[in-house]
């Protein structure tokens, strides 16, 4: 069983990831399961999986940007950003164009090599899902969140930096 | 200079905290040495040739006595009682033990120090000109933006993992000294036709593998706005910088291929989303932190000593230290002095602990209790009044600090190279050294004058040898240590990159082949002329004629 972290809690995942469509058939299998499809598969097979009778989300390889979405965007109630490793930084500024460029309120999950050591600053710039990797100690990430009382600078957590709220 | 408020304090603290629970479970073996690796190094500690080797941030060159009698207590427990001040105004220790590191962060955090991002792929320690606030020729003191960039960047939620490491440097002074122009960022503090104070943008400047000059993409930016454009040139280059290839990862590489203008539009797009948001600074903010950097108690002093004009009429030796090593200052009886840290036989930029509580004493004494550290990897007394002048240099001499070749050929830039570092291709020190024994006579030297020569132990160019006026690379030619020599390369206002003269030399060959060069400089050189200058001059071929001559 895959191991969720959200809203800094550990939660039960009806999603279902699918990693590749070659073909609307292997969808059939999921009936009325949720599933989160790759970028391609939702541009290729919009209209059929917005008729299924399933919820259906999307996930973003980390040189995919989230404005390739466009208008779909604020349809969807999950958007999963993937790390291919966890030294690829690029789905961090994803999250933050997802939350404060494009004012995206559905739910952002990391998804891959997601690591206890990476998940505060991943929370700072958006994320508030976590599907971490399968070896990683549950208990231990959830201390992640704490690692740090305060930052510097604008985070979605924390829309104003640390010096316009500085008590002097 | 800065002070640490609760919220820095906290964060510091934090820190320390984090590490120690990190390199805990490294050791338990929870974290492989691969997902350990970015944390240690986002910590600055290598695993290097010997030992692991800690790289400790100089915010901007600055540092307090307190500070340094902290260092020198690290050095004493922690290591064999010397420290190493690198190119990047930081300083390294290269003996300590990986299980101390955490306690010994936790003994920098008591003094306001950290090792936070001096290595690893984020965004590094910025720099800035060492004479910056007593300089004679400045348009505005750069250590407050510096400060503002520092917060900015410490623990950066998005820009922790960029395609490889960001250097940003500022300079607010006429005569840059911090190699601007060879930044990630360059930034030069200038006035527009309104006289508001703004920034001067460059982009993709560095060194390394692919020596590149830094483009203007921005003419003139708002002060206000340093925080916003930042944020946009590095989202841009976190999204677009490339990843399949370390060596093609640096923004340098990004803006070639995009095209300068096209970069800017992609910058000046993100810029849009972000530009007049809560990242802009407030008038508030930069009062605060220009607060931390007024002047200090000056006296009102003649703008000439009677007891320094004395003394220079007397004192020969002390003539040629005061010209070679001391600098004109804003005030009035003011000096800004440097301890060249380039004594023949002691590897650039290397301090012992005697001499580094020796150079507090002296800041406690002379300046204010406090130094700069400059890239050339020497130590500045910034605030000395001219009448003590002669009695530092004497105290000076006395802890061999007194050297008199600031500038100079001996006063060389070098890296670690191949005794320490395990990236590097060739050693580095003993080059140094032995171009010191070439040109031991001082009389030679001055009359050489100045000169810049950089060496670095390998492409990575830890020691800027494109930039030198002579550069000098360790090269590896079949499992052998070479040296290939570049000529015309300068740091300065006129940034240049060198030439290369042709085939690598030996070890052995290498000083002679400098005493070559700096000959055809003498035969040629007009009246007055720096080796900079005659060189742009008379161009590379004679130089070559020289050194590849067969000998008969």
């Amino acid at each position: 069983m895959p191991k969720l972290i959200k809203n800094r809690a550990l939660a039960q995942d009806p999603w279902t990831l699918i990693q590749e469509v070659a073909n609307l058939e292997e969808i059939a299998q999921f009936n009325e399961q949720a599933i989160i499809v790759p970028l391609q598969a939702w541009q290729e097979h919009k209209t059929a999986l917005q008729q299924r009778s399933g919820r259906c989300a999307v996930w973003l390889k980390s040189h995919e940007l989230p404005s390739e979405l466009g208008d779909d965007l604020h349809g969807f109630e999950l958007i999963a950003l993937h790390f291919p490793t966890f030294a690829d930084g690029r789905a961090y500024s994803s999250a933050r164009e997802l939350r404060n460029n494009l004012a995206y309120k559905g739910e952002v999950r990391a998804i891959g090599d997601v690591l206890r050591d990476q998940l505060y600053y991943m929370a700072r710039c958006g994320f508030d899902a976590f599907a971490l990797r399968d070896d990683q100690n549950i208990e231990v990430a959830l201390q992640a969140f704490d690692d740090f009382a305060d930052g510097y600078q604008a985070s979605v957590d924390k829309p104003l930096p640390l010096f316009r709220r500085r008590a002097s | 200079m800065y002070r640490y408020d609760n919220y820095d304090h906290k964060m510091l603290e934090d820190r320390v905290a984090q590490f120690r629970d990190q390199t805990a479970r490294f050791l338990k073996g929870e974290l492989a040495d691969n997902e350990f690796l970015p944390l240690r190094l986002q910590n600055g500690l290598y695993i290097q040739r010997m030992a692991p080797m800690l790289r400790i941030a100089v915010p901007y060159g600055m540092l307090s006595s307190t500070q340094l009698r902290k260092l020198a207590y690290i050095a004493d427990h922690y290591d064999k009682g010397y420290g190493h001040f690198t190119t990047r105004q930081n300083i390294q220790f290269n003996w300590p033990a990986l299980t101390d590191v955490p306690d010994i962060l936790a003994h920098l955090a008591e003094v306001e120090m950290h090792s936070i991002q001096t290595s690893g792929n984020c965004i590094r320690n910025t720099t800035t000109d060492q004479f910056a606030g007593s300089a004679k020729n400045e348009i505005e003191d750069s250590r407050p933006y510096c400060e503002i960039i520092r917060q900015w960047s410490t623990f950066h939620p998005e820009f922790a993992y960029l395609p490889r490491k960001f250097k940003i440097a500022v300079c607010g002074t006429a005569d840059d000294q911090a190699a601007t122009q060879v930044h990630d960022i360059g930034l030069f503090i200038v006035r527009n036709e309104a006289g508001e104070l703004g920034f001067r943008v460059l982009v993709g400047g560095g060194l390394g593998r692919t020596p590149v000059i830094g483009k203007e993409i921005r003419a003139f930016l708002p002060k206000e706005e340093l925080l916003t454009y930042l944020d946009a040139i590095l989202r841009v280059y976190n999204r677009e910088g490339r990843r399949d290839n370390k060596y093609k990862a640096r923004i340098k590489i990004l803006v070639k291929e995009t095209g300068v203008e096209a970069f800017r539009d992609k910058v000046e797009k993100e810029w849009q989303a972000i530009k007049g948001g809560p990242l802009l600074l407030t008038e508030e903010e930069i009062a605060r932190c220009k607060s931390f950097f007024h002047d200090p108690d000056y006296k009102a002093l003649a703008e000439h000593s009677a007891a320094l004009q004395e003394a220079l009429a007397r004192d020969v030796l002390f003539t040629s230290w005061y010209q070679q090593n001391v600098d004109a200052h804003k005030k009035p009886g003011y000096a800004i002095v440097t301890l060249c840290l380039k004594k023949t036989g002691v590897a650039p930029g290397d301090v012992t602990t005697e001499q580094l509580n020796f150079i507090a004493a002296l800041a406690d004494q002379y300046s204010f209790g406090e130094i700069r550290v400059s890239h050339e990897q020497n130590v500045i007394l910034a605030d000395v009044e001219q009448d003590a002048l002669y009695e530092l240099w004497q105290a000076l001499k006395s802890k061999e600090l007194g050297t008199a070749n600031l500038g100079l050929i001996s006063d060389i830039i070098c890296c670690p190279g191949g005794d320490f570092c395990a990236l590097a291709n060739a050693k580095s020190i003993p080059i140094a050294e032995s171009i010191q024994r070439q040109f031991d006579d001082p009389v030679l030297q001055r009359e050489i004058g100045e000169l810049s020569l950089n060496i670095s132990g390998c492409m990575n160019a830890c020691g800027h040898h494109h930039v030198g006026n002579i550069g000098i690379l360790g090269v590896d030619k079949k499992g052998s240590e070479f040296y290939q020599v570049s000529l015309g390369g300068s740091a300065d206002n006129d940034t240049a990159l060198g030439q290369i003269v042709g085939p690598s030399f030996s070890q052995e060959e290498v000083p002679t082949v400098i005493q070559k060069i700096i000959t055809v400089y003498m035969r040629q050189r007009l009246k007055g002329e720096r080796f900079i200058e005659t060189f742009n001059r008379i161009g590379i071929a004679p130089f070559k004629e020289e050194v590849y001559a067969k000998t008969n």
